[in-house]
C-alpha cells in the first residue's frame, strides 16, 4: 500500500472547470506547494472552496490574480484587498457563506447527505431573501445544499503511506472536513512515516479518505512566520 | 479622552462580564483588549473560530509558531487546558450554545438589541466570516464600541439602517460613557462613566434611554 506520488502525478487529477476544495485558515493548513503547482499547470475555470483567499499574492490569491479561478466559495476576504478589488470589478465571482455553515455544507457533502437546515441568517434579510427556505417543525429555516468537490487539496503535518493524516494545531481548520468531501483527495505532507508508525489514537483523517500523498521536500517561505502579524 | 484611553475604559468595564470557567469569544478591535484587564487567577477559555479553545495572549517576539494563530492571523499563546478542533467542531461550539459570552464591535446597534457590524453596502463587504453565528448563538452577546462614530453620529440608534448581523441578539452595550441593556421596552441605561452627565449620554444616543428605578450606577 503506497499512496505517495509526485506533485505532478497528483495534480494531473485536476481538470479545467473542477470544483477544488482547499484547506487552510490563513497560513496554517494551506497547501501552498500544491497551489503553486496548480498555478504552474495553468488549469483554469476553477471553482475554489476555501475559508478565505489567503492574503494578497499568497496561495489562492495567486490563482485568482492569474485568472484561473472563475468562482470562489468562501467566508471572508477581509485580509486580501487584491481579491476584494477583483470581486468588486466583477473579475471573479464570489459566493459568501457564514463560516460554520460553509464547514457544515462540506461536512454534509462528505457524509453523503444532500443538505442541511439552519436558522443562521434567517432573521437578517440580506441572507434570507436570497435563500431557499422551508417550514420545518414549526419554524422557517434556510435550506443549504451539501457541497462536494472534484478535488480536495490539503496540508498535513504528517502522513503514512496509507494516507492517514495528522494535522498540527490551528492548521486543522477546514482540512478534516474537506478530506471527506471530494472525489479525489490530495494531501501534501511535511513528514512521511511507514504504515504502523502513527498511533491510531492520533490519526485525525483516516487513510480511507485520502487518494494521494505528496511529500514536501522543503517548505517555501510562504509557510513561515508573516512579519506583519508579529507584535 | 484619547482614543487609547477610551478603548481601555471600555475594555476594562467589559472584563467584568467574564467570570471563572467561562468560554469566551473576542471579535476584532476593542474586544482584543479585554483579556488583559482580567486578574490572572480567573481561569477562562478564549475561543477562536479557526479551532483554538484556550488562547492566551499574543506571542512574544521570537516565540511565534507558524501553526498557531487566532482568527485574525495573529500569533498567539495557549493557556493550560487548551485544545484544537476543526472548523466544523469549532462552529458546533458556537451554534450549539457553548459560547458563554462573546464580545463584538458594532457599526450600529439598536435599542432593541439588533446588531449591524459586517457590511456597508457599496463600501465595505469583505464577507460575513463567523460573525453571524457568534452574534446569533452566543449565550450572552456584549457589544463594545465607541458611543459615536468618527463623524459624531450615534452608533446606538432607534433602528439599524445597515444590513443586520443579528436581530435582537445583543444583551449588553458598553461604550466609553455608558453601559446599556436592550430590553423589550427599550434601552435601559445601567451605568454612566465617572465624570459624564446623564444629559450628555442622552444627547449622544440615537434612541430613548430608560432609567432603572434606583437610577444609573457609575463605572
Amino acid at each position: 500500500m503506497n499512496k505517495v506520488c509526485s506533485l505532478e502525478q497528483a495534480l494531473g487529477r485536476v481538470n479545467p472547470g473542477d470544483m477544488v476544495m482547499v484547506g487552510g485558515f490563513g497560513v496554517p493548513g494551506t497547501p501552498f506547494t500544491l497551489l503553486d503547482g496548480l498555478l504552474k499547470g495553468g488549469v483554469n475555470e476553477l471553482t475554489v472552496v476555501k475559508n478565505e483567499a489567503n492574503e494578497d499574492h499568497m496561495g489562492i490569491s495567486k490563482l485568482v490574480e492569474a485568472g484561473l479561478v472563475r468562482k470562489m466559495i468562501t467566508t471572508h476576504l477581509g485580509l486580501n484587498k487584491t481579491v476584494i478589488g477583483m470581486m468588486n470589478r466583477g473579475e471573479v465571482e464570489v459566493e459568501f457563506y457564514p463560516q460554520g455553515i460553509l464547514a457544515e455544507k462540506i461536512r454534509a457533502g462528505g457524509a453523503g447527505l444532500f443538505g442541511l437546515l439552519t436558522d443562521i441568517g434567517m432573521d437578517t434579510e440580506l441572507l434570507s431573501s436570497t435563500k431557499q427556505t422551508m417550514w420545518f417543525e414549526g419554524r422557517e429555516l434556510i435550506v443549504e445544499s451539501a457541497l462536494k468537490g472534484d478535488v480536495a487539496l490539503l496540508h498535513a503535518a504528517k502522513a503514512d503511506r496509507f494516507g492517514n493524516l495528522v494535522y498540527a494545531k490551528s492548521a486543522k481548520n477546514f482540512n478534516p472536513v474537506m478530506a471527506t468531501a471530494a472525489t479525489t483527495v490530495i494531501a501534501e505532507v511535511e513528514e512521511l512515516v511507514e504504515i504502523g508508525e502513527l498511533d491510531p489514537e492520533h490519526v485525525h483523517t483516516p487513510g480511507a479518505f485520502v487518494d494521494h500523498v505528496v511529500l514536501l521536500e522543503e517548505l517555501s517561505k510562504e509557510y513561515g512566520i508573516l512579519e506583519h502579524h508579529i507584535i | 479622552m484619547s482614543t487609547t484611553s477610551y478603548k481601555e475604559k471600555i475594555a476594562a468595564r467589559a472584563a467584568q462580564e467574564i467570570s471563572e470557567g467561562k468560554v469566551v469569544n473576542f471579535g476584532i478591535g476593542i474586544p482584543t483588549l479585554i483579556a488583559k484587564f482580567l486578574p490572572p487567577e480567573v481561569q477562562f477559555f478564549v475561543h477562536a473560530e479557526n479551532g483554538v479553545l484556550g488562547m492566551g495572549g499574543r506571542c512574544p517576539r521570537g516565540r511565534e509558531d507558524r501553526n498557531l494563530i487566532d482568527a485574525g492571523g495573529a500569533y498567539v499563546e495557549l493557556v493550560p487546558g487548551a485544545s484544537f478542533s476543526d472548523s466544523s467542531v469549532s462552529f458546533a461550539m458556537i451554534r450549539g450554545g457553548r459560547l458563554d459570552v462573546a464580545f463584538l464591535g458594532a457599526l450600529e446597534v439598536s435599542g432593541k438589541g439588533d446588531l449591524a457590524n459586517w457590511i456597508i453596502p457599496g463600501k465595505y463587504a469583505p464577507g460575513i466570516g463567523g460573525a453571524m453565528e457568534v452574534a446569533q448563538k452566543a449565550r450572552r452577546l456584549v457589544v463594545v464600541t465607541n458611543h459615536n462614530d468618527r463623524a459624531d453620529n450615534p452608533k446606538i440608534v432607534e433602528e439599524c439602517t445597515l444590513p443586520l448581523t443579528g436581530k435582537a441578539c445583543v444583551d449588553l452595550i458598553i461604550t466609553e460613557i455608558a453601559v446599556m441593556q436592550p430590553t423589550r421596552r427599550g434601552l435601559l441605561l445601567l451605568e454612566i462613566a465617572e465624570g459624564v452627565e446623564l444629559e450628555e449620554v442622552r444627547q449622544r444616543t440615537g434612541t430613548e434611554l430608560l432609567l432603572p428605578p434606583e437610577g444609573p450606577g457609575r463605572f
